[in-house]
């Protein structure tokens, strides 16, 4: 089989270029040389060094708290959407609707971002709502974001599930609302469980949207990055690599384990 | 309409309903008795799902009424219906175990816990599935599923029992068994089943009574014996079992069809627009001639165990069908020519 | 019960849309906000009349296909070899894909800096090797940036190929092979263009992203890539001209809108 043999090695190609960056930028996260990506003997001081950084430490914990709040708006808000669209039928401005909880799943960060700005500002100097640019702006906009994958993640989930389900609740005496409660939502859960982790991440990461509609109380953690980033790398990045990319696998491994397919019987 | 009576269970009358431009069911009337096994027989399209939802609450017909005992219940959600179903699909909760899905409706109902454990024990033992209470439905058989089904909509003791395809998921294999389990659990319960099918020989060998659906009105409705023998329609008798159907002119109590070249005599309305001959009644005739005959070519055969079916190509387009019974010798080869004939009392008259 | 979801959508996404469209025809001011309302074409003529403006359109054009195309050349084998992976091995393949999609999109430039840069891992171990003598000068480049945005969307090419090669037959490879086609000849006469429509998905989404991308060209490309994203960026953050960083959105966004109706046709397909 040579084809066989030429995808294998092409596959491992594909993930070694994955890979190797990320192994290689947590690796040197244990080096005690003051150059980034330069072996300098086994050391957790850039560790301690982050845990030192005020900066940092501040942003991450905003940045944490921004992505909590904003992931449990948009299970929500995209919860709801995605049933709307699964089970709703044809509802007056569906179209409208769809388009609309779909847009941020398509359009450039900097569009969303500035687009979103505009309308803080706008909202405030008709309103006085809300007061400057912060924590509270970028929130708003992440769970913005965040609900249309939300929406995507509990439609599909819902369109593999067999509608007839929620009739034969009704058909046993269930009225709609408690055919949702004890049918449609548990069979949803591992569907919202894992839209909440993916808007958590995506608010996590974000840079641009957040630079946008945030203000100077309101530096999150990706924003903080960029600025040392664009100064120049230190080993502190490794460091904090190294903190993600085993934090993220932790909920990764989560995240299969709730999503993972139910063992189908013979 | 051969009508269950005054002591009707369920009426449906004037039943209409269209999804847009497509009408599913056009002014239908159709009358369910207490404790009878009903089957709606018809094609995809013909409406009989349509008119199993509208009964059962989850669509609302367009304009007609459903009566239970009398009262209209157009307007009753199906949560509040006595009516249950079940589903082609079986709907069964994945999250929820047997006995959890058994018990389902009851605790909708407010069954108290110890009642509900009693009877969903009862209904689990009746279907035969005593002992898999703890397992997901998942984890059953197709078989095992389809009985879970069936016992979560008889533990709610429903006067009325809608089953849409109820064999339709299952192996040829167990289809004949589970068909006469269904009939029996009928009898037990006491129950009116009223079953949708697209399957004839289904329909024939389950129902006390069969309608045959055709573009959302009541073709024919009766026992399986006489929609079988005494089709009333073109559409019924080509539906049920293949039956030859040949067009042509009522004329002197008997009937010519141009296109096959044979005279028909029998019972003849004047009204006839067809006639129709069942294969099974035409045996091999040589020396007949004059009315009810006919010769052909045996243009292809089919050994089909007991019989072999018999195509002749008769003189002018038109080709027969012939059943031939193996206790009747050995069938004619292909190209053989071969004389046909048939008794009056046979000749169904079709005036639609 | 939609009430608040769709009272949501209207402030948040489609008054958005519109206040882009607004701001773009405001005129730049020196005030807070820097704009007055006004319905004055200058920010949309700024465009038109500057060719620094189309050129940054053209180049992120650019940049945007060359990353796609790149990404669908590595994500091909990936895809075969995942969808052909047995049941438990090809999740662990998918989480190795998609975990380094998780562990954050700056911290994987920050890397590729670390490996690129003039005393980066790369150069120290080009010149360990005596193959060069002085550090290349591999970041701050048009391949630089090319391998970091390839890197970022790469998984989002992978995805829908290999879905769509789990729903490929398997009979209809066997089938070919059966009617006498090599391996190579198999791919590119059936599960080429079976798949197609799916790579076509897979292109379109990492294009759009990468259309406007500003993260990637800002920390690894040359200064003189200036892609219309990093353009819009310096126009509202540096020059704090808002009617023509507002009418680069809108000119970005109606350039992009035949790809994304295009998408969503090929995500409704499948």
């Amino acid at each position: 089989m040579r084809r066989g043999r030429f995808t294998g090695a092409a596959m491992a190609a594909g993930f070694v270029f994955l890979w190797l960056p990320i192994l290689l930028l947590v690796g040197y996260a244990f080096s005690a040389d003051r150059i980034p990506f330069q072996w300098g003997g086994f050391s957790l001081r850039w560790f301690a060094a982050l845990a030192g950084n005020e900066r940092i430490v501040e942003a991450a914990g905003l940045s944490l708290r921004i992505a909590a709040g904003a992931a449990t708006l948009a299970v929500l808000l995209g919860g709801a959407a995605g049933w709307a669209l699964a089970r709703f039928g044809r509802f007056r401005g569906r179209a409208l609707f769809g388009m609309l909880i779909g847009a941020p799943l398509v359009l450039p960060e900097v569009v969303t971002g500035l687009s979103l700005l505009l309308v803080f500002v706008a909202l405030e100097g008709a309103t006085g709502w809300p007061q400057g640019r912060g924590a509270l702006t970028v929130l708003l906009a992440h769970a913005t974001l965040g609900a249309a994958f939300v929406a995507v993640v509990v439609q599909a989930r819902l369109a593999e599930t067999d509608r007839s389900l929620e009739e034969a609740a009704m058909d046993l005496g269930a009225t709609p609302f408690t055919a949702f409660r004890t049918i449609t939502l548990p069979l949803i859960a591992p569907a919202l469980g894992a839209g909440w982790l993916l808007a958590f991440t995506l608010s996590l990461d974000d840079v641009v949207i957040a630079s946008f509609v945030s203000g100077p109380a309101g530096t999150t953690l990706p924003m903080a990055l960029f600025a040392m980033l664009r100064r120049g790398l230190t080993p502190e990045v490794n460091a904090l690599g190294a903190v993600v990319v085993l934090g993220v696998g932790a909920m990764l491994a989560l995240a299969t384990l709730l999503l993972r397919p139910r063992p189908r019987g013979e | 309409m051969t009508g269950a009576g005054p002591a009707a269970l369920l009426r449906a009358r004037g039943i209409t309903k269209a999804f847009g431009a497509v009408v599913a069911l056009d002014a239908l009337d159709l009358d369910i008795a207490p404790g009878e096994f009903f089957a709606l027989l018809g094609g995809s399209g013909s409406g009989k799902s349509t008119l199993l939802r509208i009964i059962a609450g989850f669509e609302a017909p367009d304009a007609g009424r459903v009566l239970l005992d009398g009262a209209d219940i157009v307007a009753t959600p199906p949560w509040a219906r006595p009516i249950n179903m079940m589903f082609q699909s079986y709907a069964l909760f994945p999250h929820l175990s047997v006995a959890d899905n058994v018990a389902y409706g009851l605790r909708r109902g407010g069954v108290a816990k110890a009642e509900a454990a009693r009877r969903v024990a009862d209904a689990l033992a009746m279907v035969g599935l005593a002992g898999l209470d703890r397992r997901r439905p998942h984890q059953l058989s197709g078989g095992q599923q389809q009985r879970v089904a069936l016992a979560r909509s008889l533990v709610m003791r429903p006067r009325l029992l809608l089953l849409d395809e109820p064999l339709g998921a299952l192996d040829a294999g167990l289809r004949e068994r589970t068909g006469f389990e269904l009939r029996a659990l009928q009898r037990q319960t006491g129950a009116a089943f009223v079953m949708v099918t697209h399957d004839q020989e289904e329909a024939l060998a389950l129902a006390d009574r069969v309608a045959v659906l055709d573009g959302g009105r009541v073709a024919q409705v009766g026992s399986p014996r006489a929609i079988y023998e005494r089709p009333a329609s073109r559409f019924v008798a080509r539906f049920l079992g293949a039956a030859n159907v040949f067009e042509g002119r009522a004329m002197g109590g008997g009937f010519d069809s141009a296109v096959a070249g044979i005279t028909f005599a029998g019972a003849i309305g004047g009204d006839s627009l067809a006639v129709a001959i069942r294969p099974e009644r035409i045996r091999i005739a040589p020396g007949a001639s004059g009315a009810n005959s006919a010769t052909g070519i045996v243009e292809d055969t089919a050994f089909r165990g007991d019989d072999t079916l018999l195509v002749l190509r008769l003189s002018g387009a038109a080709t027969l069908r012939v059943l031939h019974a193996e206790q009747d010798g050995a069938p004619p080869a292909r190209g053989d020519t071969v004389t046909v004939g048939w008794d009056a009392a046979d000749v169904v008259a079709l005036a639609s | 019960m939609l009430a608040p979801v769709w009272a949501w959508l209207l402030v948040l996404v489609a008054a958005p849309a519109a206040a882009l469209v607004v701001i773009a025809l405001a005129e730049a001011d020196s005030g807070i906000p820097p704009f007055r309302l006004a319905l004055s074409p200058t920010g949309f003529a700024t465009l038109v009349e500057d060719a620094y403006y189309l050129d940054a359109v053209l180049t992120a054009l650019r940049v945007a296909v060359t990353t796609s195309a790149c990404c669908l050349l590595v994500a091909y084998p990936m895809a075969i070899g995942i969808a052909r992976a047995a049941p438990r091995r090809r999740v662990l393949l998918l989480v190795l894909l998609m975990l380094p999609f998780w562990t954050g999109f700056l911290l994987r430039v920050g890397a590729w800096i670390g490996l690129l840069r003039d005393e980066g891992w790369i150069n120290r171990l080009l010149m360990a090797a005596g193959i060069t003598d002085a550090p290349l000068p591999l970041l701050y480049s048009e391949g630089a940036m090319l391998v970091g945005m390839v890197h970022a969307y790469l998984p989002f090419a992978v995805l829908p190929l290999f879905a769509a090669l789990l729903r490929l037959d398997p009979a209809l490879g066997e089938a070919a092979a059966d009617l006498g086609a090599r391996p190579a000849t198999i791919f590119f006469t059936v599960t080429l263009p079976v798949t197609a429509p799916d790579a076509a998905a897979g292109f379109l989404l990492v294009f759009i992203p990468a259309a406007g991308e500003f993260v990637i060209p800002e920390l690894m490309g040359p200064p003189e890539a200036q892609l219309v994203g990093r353009v819009l960026w310096q126009e509202f953050f540096q020059n704090r001209d808002w009617p023509v960083a507002a009418a680069l959105a809108v000119a970005l966004l109606a350039l992009l809108l035949v790809p994304i109706r295009l998408f969503q046709r090929l995500g409704a397909r499948a």
